[in-house]
């Protein structure tokens, strides 16, 4: 296991859990992280504010990499400027590249985030679109030089899990980059589903923001997150299609 | 008249560095787009707002 390391764009990861820093207090980043184990967390580029003195770079302990997110974007032109903006305050050149024109269910635009990850790759940003689970729309994504894919299992914030189980699968099974499950998962046994599938990686943020304990699901999805590692590296048993199989010797007993 | 994050000011023949630590931002935290192009943090200095300028000045905050 201890070889057993996520590289995205040459970067090597030991922790398979990708944290958010959205709608929780900057004061709880520092347990959230450590409690999660996580090595990269998320952030977003807004207007700035000369009001309040607080920046959440404060709070991020050191070390952790940092994927700022194009959100609020509506089309690839819009995500290329954020992108290029939060690479010019000099935390690297990672990108979570996120285009949604719907403002009800919050669906990613997936032709649009082709077109910015292509801008992107081109420009050295290490490139982590999140996508509705399409296949066609992945192989494009690797071909315009994605680092990994970022599927959705169900709607942003909606806490309803893998809603998208089967196409995450048939990503997992063909794609040959990191297929990390972003926006939905909902609880460590979906997280854990997700990793038992395949999946590289898994990303959550309301999940843990509106549970009644930050840091303590943290924890509870790096355990879910890394238990699922496990079964995946192992290989699951079987299942039947029908009847049963016994655990225990056939021999007779008690009986002639 | 320059319009910084939206809100029209009359800052033209001003340089970008005045203006932000006039209004109190801390440069090392944010990053800059005038007209739709990135000002690298070394140009704010020599960049002197002109008519009509739109200019975004953006920092990290929470999000996933």
């Amino acid at each position: 296991m201890n070889n057993d390391k996520l590289i995205i764009g040459g970067h090597e990861f030991n922790s398979r859990f990708i944290l958010g820093s959205g709608k929780y207090s900057l004061k709880l980043i520092e347990a959230a992280v450590k409690d999660a184990g996580a090595e990269i967390i998320t952030l977003a580029v807004r207007r700035a504010n000369t009001k309040e003195q607080e920046n959440i770079l404060d709070y991020i302990p050191k070390g952790v990499t940092l994927l700022p997110n194009t959100s609020g974007a509506r089309d690839a032109k819009e995500a290329v400027r954020i992108a290029r903006l939060a690479r010019e305050m000099g935390c690297g050149n990672f990108v979570k590249v996120e285009i949604m024109r719907d403002m009800k269910y919050l669906l990613p635009d997936n032709q649009e985030t082709i077109k910015a990850t292509e801008i992107l790759a081109g420009e050295g940003f290490v490139v982590m679109p999140y996508m509705y689970p399409d296949l066609n729309v992945a192989r494009d994504l690797v071909s315009a030089g994605a680092a990994a894919v970022m599927p959705l299992a169900s709607p942003i914030g909606s806490n309803k899990g893998l809603a998208t189980k089967d196409f995450i699968q048939i990503l997992v099974d063909e794609i040959d980059l990191p297929i990390i499950v972003d926006a939905g998962i909902g609880k460590p046994s979906q997280a854990c589903e997700a990793m038992e599938m395949g999946a590289a990686a898994i990303m959550a943020n309301t999940a843990l923001a509106t549970a009644g304990d930050l840091p303590m699901m943290a924890s509870a999805f790096r355990q879910g997150i890394e238990a699922g590692r496990k079964a995946y590296l192992a290989g699951l048993g079987r299942v039947l299609t029908r009847g049963a199989s016994a655990s225990d010797p056939l021999t007779g007993f008690l009986r002639d | 008249m320059v319009k910084i994050n939206g809100e029209n000011l009359d800052i033209a023949g001003r340089t970008l560095f005045e203006y932000l630590l006039d209004a109190g931002y801390d440069t090392g935290r944010i990053a800059v787009e005038k007209n739709g192009d990135i000002v690298p943090k070394a140009a704010y200095e020599k960049t002197v707002f002109a008519d009509g300028d739109i200019v975004e000045v953006v920092s990290f905050v929470g999000g996933g």
